[in-house]
């Protein structure tokens, strides 16, 4: 049995404990609605470019001199997964959500025969895959510095990408992330972004008739780029939102615990101080009475 | 009789409004677009997008880097990897 300074104690400090995770998943609230604000705002640009890659793409795909992004290099021995983590913890599951999903496309991919080399976003779920792939990692993304990742963020690591990509250092990329269903629920997803697959819902029957300023193909190497941005930038934002959400349920859930083992060592320790009383009474009594 | 024309920037919809004539910096030339101009799409450069709001009125002059115009049945949309202030 513990003493009674003891319990003390652990009730003390199990108090400040939930005290961090309540401000923490308040910050986490008040950061979702933001990061899920600007999820939003930055829909409608993809929407509409993915309208245009459409209607391009499906002019151009058939020809041999379609760029290479949208083609692919014509092999498909190196994979490079692209894996978004967050750089802060105490968010449930959700980096290693995403590493796992990334991992088990590795094995997959290498049980295919294939190469598969890793680039790395955020800080947290490095450790995981370097013990798992030790060689494998090719590069990493530092997003430490910046408070949250923005467009300029994805803008550069799409032109890392597709520098790595006309280096001729890997074949395919897949990108990783967490897509935000809802603040219970975020979902790790898998997206291959190179080559670019050409989204569907294209109606071209309707553009047929549009004109061309510098010609397509031209339009479509400027575009391809692009697109890879835009869609570098939804994972991000999406990632962001996905974060904060996973950090507000699993504080929520951990101020909860707290109370509950709060409760459980309060009442632990009123019974002790009880029996302490009754046994100093005992012992009062028992004195009196031998007089 | 007016042209449907929005602007849409990465992280958000910068506007969305019914105007008179846009004049867009295309990578060919400026281009004015007015309501029913046959379909378009081009790349821009850096420059000054021109609206004007009704008939020869002053125009509001938006700077944007970069990005692409689609002219189509439902208007003029101007895609800009920036809007500067």
């Amino acid at each position: 049995m513990a003493s009674l300074k003891e319990l003390k104690g652990r009730i003390n400090s199990v108090t400040s404990t939930q005290k961090i995770t309540k401000a923490k998943q308040m910050v986490a609230a008040a950061k979702l609605r933001k990061a899920q604000a600007n999820a939003e705002a930055a829909r409608p640009y993809a929407e509409r470019m993915a309208n245009v890659m459409a209607s391009l793409a499906g002019k151009v795909s058939g020809k041999e001199n379609a760029p290479k992004l949208l083609s692919g290099t014509g092999s498909d021995q190196v994979h490079l997964l692209v894996v978004a983590n967050s750089d802060k913890g105490l968010c449930g599951a959700f980096n290693a959500n995403i590493v796992k999903a990334a991992l088990s496309t590795a094995r997959e991919l290498t049980a295919q025969g294939k190469t598969v080399q890793f680039y790395l976003i955020g800080r947290k779920g490095r450790a995981v895959i370097r013990r798992n792939y030790p060689k494998a990692i090719m590069a990493q993304f530092d997003t430490t510095e910046v408070r949250e990742p923005g467009y300029a963020e994805a803008e550069k690591i799409a032109e890392e990408l597709v520098k790595l990509y006309e280096d001729g250092k890997f074949d395919v990329a897949h990108l990783f992330y967490s897509k935000f269903r809802s603040a219970l629920l975020q979902e790790p997803t898998e997206q291959q972004i190179i080559p670019a697959p050409a989204p569907e819902g294209g109606d071209t029957a309707s553009q047929a008739a549009v004109e061309y300023e510098p010609d397509e193909e031209e339009i479509l190497a400027e575009l391809l780029p692009r697109y890879l941005k835009t869609q570098i930038f939804g994972a991000l934002l999406e990632n962001a939102a996905s974060e904060q959400g996973a950090s507000m349920t699993a504080m929520d859930n951990a101020t909860r615990n707290a109370g509950e083992l709060i409760q459980k060592l309060t009442i632990q320790y009123n019974r002790s101080r009880q029996a302490a009383i009754t046994t100093e009474l005992i012992e009062i009594i028992a004195g009196a009475e031998a007089l | 009789m007016a042209l449907h024309f929005e602007l849409v920037t990465p992280t958000k919809l910068v506007r969305t409004d019914d105007v008179y004539m846009v004049v867009v910096p295309g990578s060919e030339g400026e281009f004015g677009v007015l309501e029913g101009h046959a379909p378009v799409m081009s790349t821009i450069t850096d420059g000054a997008l021109k609206v004007y709001k009704t008939e020869g009125a002053t125009p509001e002059e938006i700077r944007i880097q970069g990005g692409f115009a689609e002219v189509g049945d439902s208007g003029l949309t101007v895609l800009a990897e920036q809007v500067v202030d």
